[in-house]
């Protein structure tokens, strides 16, 4: 029996309580994610099970039991705390997934502090913009990754504190400090931040069509919502040996990659190493592990690599299987069945301003192969009209995913962007304000995904309503892509579209125009391709460019991304009368 | 053969890693693996060996495994220039 159970019956019988129950929570204790995730297992007797088992590149490996969660979070929080970082203090994580990410982040809660994970591969110049966005007051980092934080921390008055928690401790630079928590004297006592449900926790950036990215922040209450949809999708129990493959710079990587399992005192591994077929059989084989959380990525790559590499380990430890960051398409779905013994991935859909999972497949539910699933109980999800924003009634008719709000996890603004947040919501007032519309049960929250709802009222997923470009399941923001692109030597003009790929879904293809003076070639492209994978990351690097003469324009002059992407997409291009004609 | 796997390095060195950076590489240094060079960034790696031999590479041939280290990376190059 499946922890949920009965779909049908949780709907019918759904509170968000429900969450506290299956923590054990008494009315009354203290609501901190950092101390619910580590001190309060150990005050569970749990102390001594072990929290993570981690494995990095070549040999290197390392177990951790609640009780070093609890010792080295508290590390970090007192040091942050003798650093003069105080509750509010925005504290980035700029770091690969090595264990002190993981504590560093707990401890970032437990102080008080607002934890703002950064995915390690970003650029300086994808850096400089989340930090400055956020008046960013330290950042935790390591070797490999300060020297980004150098080229760009003149530009950053807000940022106090440079610490380096990993690397030689000699090679650092004036004004920055070393801390190695595993070295330095093991706290095992440290005065928790009494947070409330409305204290902030985490904030994560993420992109839009138009602007730089914008943050998202979320909130302790959060915990119950990525605690019961940890419980009922991924199907957690005592005695899992769990893995998210997500990393903790994306808010995977932190709802279900840290919160959402050690909240229920789960034992989980943590793969720091880079993706090889081989590498990721032999991980799951030598763990013994039961329960996987993927992305449809990895597994189209898993599928590419064929069934023979699957078939040299023993992975019949494995029970569930689950997927989040783009549609999963129906013969991944199929193949997973085929391959792993007959458990097939089930796809679930959400998104950071989301918190948590929102609409799923549920153990024990029939899935249906390329289908998103069913809204999570308590989640109240529609396809809206495109012209006229009310729910759809007919089935298969195509119309926004869009959310009543009021759920725990759902995030609760837009880091100083209070017009960006209101424009989410269909039907807000004007001067409405970010506490009113999270609670105003008349509004929609639009997710920015198109999708439609079959007779059986499974969801389908069909694409983004914007720009923004979703490749290997993290949105990039064309915005950025072309402001970067135009700072080359070499371009006048730029466009970013997400062109069809068969394992990133999509993957960034720019159109460009070339100033006077350079010429189209090869070596040109490789050295665009280069040189925004250094500033942004290489997920914003474009796979393809385009040479154009010019780029289709508005008569105002503002680039026509949509024109291009039908053309990549082979979709009608729709109407072109307001295109300039120049 | 020589001079192709001290293209690749150098360019490799050159692209991937910074100048104070501390991994030495080597011709059998693992660069997937040990996440000097990531999936998104083999694209780029594999545009630069096409460029330099006037080669195509099928993507199903540009693995990660086939991308993991300099020597990989020349044998695979070198099927393809016959």
């Amino acid at each position: 029996m499946s922890n949920i159970g009965s779909y049908e019956k949780r709907i019918r019988n759904f509170s968000w309580d429900t969450a506290g129950e299956i923590l054990n929570w008494k009315e009354g204790e203290l609501l901190n994610i950092g101390d619910i995730c580590s001190d309060r297992i150990c005050r569970m007797g749990k102390g001594e099970k072990p929290a993570l088992i981690w494995e990095g590149f070549g040999d290197r490996s390392s177990t951790y039991t609640f009780n070093d969660l609890k010792a080295y979070s508290n590390g970090f929080a007192r040091f942050l705390t003798e650093q003069g970082i105080e509750p509010g203090d925005r504290v980035c994580i700029f770091m690969d997934k090595i264990p002190s990410l993981y504590f560093s982040f707990l401890g970032i809660l437990k102080m008080g502090g607002i934890a703002q994970p950064l995915f390690s591969a970003f650029g300086d110049e994808s850096l400089e913009v989340r930090l400055a966005g956020a008046g960013t007051k330290a950042i935790l980092t390591t070797g490999k990754h300060v020297r980004k934080v150098r080229k760009i921390r003149d530009r950053l008055p807000q940022l106090k504190k440079v610490i380096v928690v990993e690397g030689n401790p000699d090679k650092l630079k004036e004004g920055e400090i070393f801390f190695d928590v595993e070295e330095a004297p093991r706290i095992d006592e440290f005065e928790v931040y009494r947070s409330g449900p409305e204290t902030p926790s985490v904030l994560h950036f993420t992109s839009g069509t138009t602007g730089q990215p914008k943050g998202a922040l979320h909130v302790h209450n959060s915990i119950w919502g990525q605690a019961l949809t940890t419980s009922w999708v991924l199907d957690l129990r005592d005695d899992d040996v769990y893995w998210c493959t997500a990393d903790p710079g994306w808010v995977t990587g932190t709802s279900y990659g840290i919160i959402g399992p050690w909240s229920l005192g789960a034992t989980q591994c943590v793969l720091d190493s880079g993706f090889t077929s081989n590498r990721w059989y032999k991980f799951i084989q030598d763990n013994r592990i039961t329960v996987w959380y993927s992305a449809p990525t990895a597994i189209r790559a898993l599928m590419k690599d064929g069934d023979e590499v699957v078939g040299s380990y023993d992975l019949s430890s494995l029970r569930h299987l689950a997927s989040v960051g783009e549609p999963l398409n129906p013969e991944a779905v199929i193949w997973s069945g085929e391959v792993f013994g007959g458990l097939r991935f089930h796809d679930t859909f959400w998104q950071t301003e989301t918190g948590a999972m929102m609409i799923s497949n549920y153990p024990g539910m029939e899935i249906k192969p390329g289908s998103m699933g069913k809204p999570f109980p308590g989640i109240e999800a529609a396809v809206l009209d495109l012209a006229t924003h009310e729910p759809i009634e007919e089935p298969g008719k195509v119309g926004l995913i869009a959310f009543r709000p009021g759920w725990p996890s759902m995030f609760r603004q837009y880091w100083k962007k209070p017009d960006i947040y209101r424009s989410k919501f269909v039907g807000a007032a004007e001067d409405a304000m970010p506490e009113d519309l999270r609670q105003d049960r008349n509004l929609w929250y639009v997710s920015g995904d198109r999708a439609s709802i079959d007779a059986d009222g499974y969801f389908w997923f069909v694409g983004r309503d914007d720009d923004v470009i979703n490749t290997g399941g993290h949105l990039v923001g064309p915005f950025e892509i072309e402001s970067a692109l135009v700072e080359h030597e070499a371009i006048a003009e730029a466009a970013a579209v997400g062109k069809p790929d068969e394992v990133n879904m999509e993957v960034v293809k720019a159109f460009v125009t070339l100033k006077p003076g350079y010429e189209p070639s090869d070596e040109l492209e490789l050295d665009i391709m280069n040189f925004i994978r250094k500033r942004l990351s290489p997920l914003a690097m474009p796979q393809e460019i385009e040479y154009r003469d010019k780029l289709p324009k508005t008569r105002s002059g503002k680039i026509v991304r949509r024109y291009l992407k039908a053309i990549e997409w082979g979709e009608d291009v729709g109407d072109l009368s307001t295109l300039s004609d120049e | 053969m020589g001079d192709m796997k001290e293209i690749v390095l150098e360019y490799i060195v050159d692209e991937y890693l910074d100048e104070d950076d501390e991994d030495e590489v080597s011709y059998d240094s693992p660069l997937i693996s040990s996440g000097i060079v990531d999936s998104f960034s083999m694209v780029s790696l594999k545009r630069f060996l096409e460029n330099k031999y006037k080669i195509t590479l099928p993507d199903e041939e540009a693995t990660p495994e086939a991308f993991d280290t300099v020597n990989s990376i020349c044998k695979l190059v070198q099927k393809h220039l016959g």
